[in-house]
């Protein structure tokens, strides 16, 4: 098997599935073209992250990174869940091939794109920590050159 | 339940090729190129195994050379047709945008070197247009290459056509055969094809080895220097071997071909019944004019990966596509060329089945693929999306 044992649980048995209605940050990141899209749904209560939600379309790695970072912000603050790296997602995960470490890049930045959101509702500019990176895979490249 | 359904990435070695290959590396050791008895006998083993497959192909032995698989027969005719050309000042090749990477990648190695490549659409069904092909062949034509059948979809092209034209035209004719040889009547000599590329482990045969066709008066290039092996075209000990397995394997398939292909293909369309019957999905490729073995279908709002995933968990191996390319993220090349969109593309699922393949294992999997699906499409945004356009 290409991946670990808890990339395998996790995506068997992926955690926080689901939608939250009247969420107070929903973030969608990613894009079909390139195969992997997450959305996260948070619950927010004075600056804690008490409920959060996932949807996604991707591979193996796609679900498992979700269900992963959604594991490691609940119950966090807010300043906390926009520290979670990729990296600390994909070492919670005992590794991930290097093909698939852009998963763990879309978990992180989902996160902070739903954390994004929940300041723009707020009538707030999203701190800088909240900032997305340039999508990383291969196909948004090709399509921007053509 | 276990399944084994992935037989167009490899099969199992069948049990004539088993025998054949022990009795071989136990007993018939010598070198081939040795004068003394025992290596004249395995001398003699290989030219049995070249009358075999030569048999299968309706070709000569001599136009049988033997080689590691069908990835280095396909460079090999492509060498020879492009250095051919060179001669006459030919350097335009033709080809299609679904081949296997072993045809597509040599074709831009050539087009690196300054040859003209041009690929036929193979249109939403899978299939080259034999018009289209004509009017593309031009004075400086060197070479057509058009696979047999194709490897993720099935699709099986008008072969005898494509070589009648061929030949009318004088152009070299090959045909990447990997997924059709021993699964499909082929007559090299009726069917008008130059170069043939095939691969054992296709049809219960050994890993590691496979042939070239190539019809007599071609002269066919050196592919590797060395000794005097293969009518000094190719150097290097023969893989006895598993020249001999292949040889067993092929002999088998070519004989229990008419059985075999009732058989799966039975199994194919009870498969591909149920599986259409699963919202928003399709079956990818010609309908009918396709391998009795391959189908491939895609599920809208799911990723393959994910599929394969469970599906393995259920005992079921499948494949989303060619196996050589599971390490890219990219879609299937294939599946972009027949005209699906990228979304689309990364949701899809190949079920190769072979003689092997059981009524009970079909059911196996006809009962697990929709809660799966299910399963993977409730925690899709992109299905969600889907479901809400259909709904408005």
């Amino acid at each position: 098997m290409i991946y670990s044992k808890a990339v395998m649980d996790h995506f068997y048995n992926p955690r926080n599935v689901g939608s939250i209605e009247n969420a107070d940050g929903v973030g969608e990141v990613g894009n079909a073209k390139c195969g992997d899209i997450m959305k996260m749904y948070l619950k927010i209560e004075n600056e804690i992250i008490t409920e959060v939600k996932f949807n996604t379309f991707g591979c193996g790695a796609a679900i498992a990174t979700s269900s992963m970072a959604t594991e490691m912000i609940k119950g966090k603050s807010i300043e906390e869940a926009l520290k979670l790296t990729n990296r600390a997602v994909a070492e919670a995960l005992d590794g991930l091939p290097s093909a698939k470490m852009h998963c763990s890049v879309l978990a992180e930045e989902a996160v902070k794109s739903a954390i994004a959101d929940y300041y723009r509702k707020n009538g707030q500019e999203p701190p800088p920590m909240a900032r997305l990176a340039e999508c990383c895979c291969h196909a948004c490249e090709q399509s921007a050159e053509n | 339940m276990f399944a084994y359904v992935d037989n167009a990435a490899t099969t199992p070695v069948g049990k004539a090729a088993l025998e054949s290959m022990t009795e071989c590396l136990q007993q018939v050791y010598g070198n081939p190129s040795s004068i003394h008895s025992q290596g004249q006998e395995a001398a003699q083993l290989m030219g049995k195994a070249r009358e075999t497959v030569g048999n299968c192909l309706g070709a000569r032995p001599e136009e049988i050379y033997f080689t590691s698989g069908g990835t280095e027969a396909d460079n090999w005719a492509i060498k020879t047709a492009a250095l051919l050309g060179a001669r006459k000042n030919k350097k335009h090749l033709i080809s299609t945008a679904f081949e296997h990477h072993a045809v597509l990648h040599s074709l831009r190695l050539w087009e690196k070197q300054g040859y003209s490549l041009t690929l036929l659409n193979v249109h939403g069904d899978g299939l080259v247009r034999p018009e289209e092909l004509a009017s593309a062949i031009r004075e400086d034509t060197a070479l057509v290459s058009v696979m047999y059948a194709n490897n993720e979809i099935g699709t099986v092209q008008p072969v005898a056509e494509i070589g009648t034209i061929c030949r009318e035209r004088g152009v070299l004719f090959h045909t990447d055969a990997v997924q059709a040889v021993g699964h499909l009547p082929i007559d090299a000599q009726e069917q008008k094809i130059d170069l043939l590329s095939l691969s054992a482990h296709k049809f219960h045969g050994p890993k590691g080895v496979g042939a070239l066709y190539c019809r007599k008066g071609i002269p066919l290039d050196i592919f590797m220097e060395g000794g005097a092996q293969e009518r000094g075209k190719r150097a290097g000990t023969e893989n006895i071997p598993g020249i001999a397995g292949m040889a067993a394997a092929l002999k088998e398939a070519c004989a229990n071909m008419t059985e075999d292909n009732k058989k799966v293909s039975a199994l194919r369309d009870k498969l591909i019944q149920a599986m259409t019957r699963i919202p928003r999905s399709r079956l990818n490729g010609h309908p009918t004019r396709r391998l009795p073995g391959i189908a491939n279908f895609c599920f809208s709002g799911i990723e393959g990966e994910g599929l394969l995933l469970h599906l393995d968990q259920h005992g079921i191996c499948a494949s989303s596509g060619s196996a050589c390319t599971s390490g890219s993220l990219d879609p299937s090349h294939v599946l972009l060329a027949i005209g699906l969109p990228h979304e689309e593309a990364h949701g899809s699922l190949r079920i190769s089945l072979s003689a092997l393949n059981t009524e009970a294992e079909v059911e196996h999997i006809i009962a697990m693929l929709p809660g799966l699906i299910e399963k993977l499409r409730s925690m899709s945004p992109v299905w969600q999306k889907i479901r809400q356009n259909e709904g408005s």
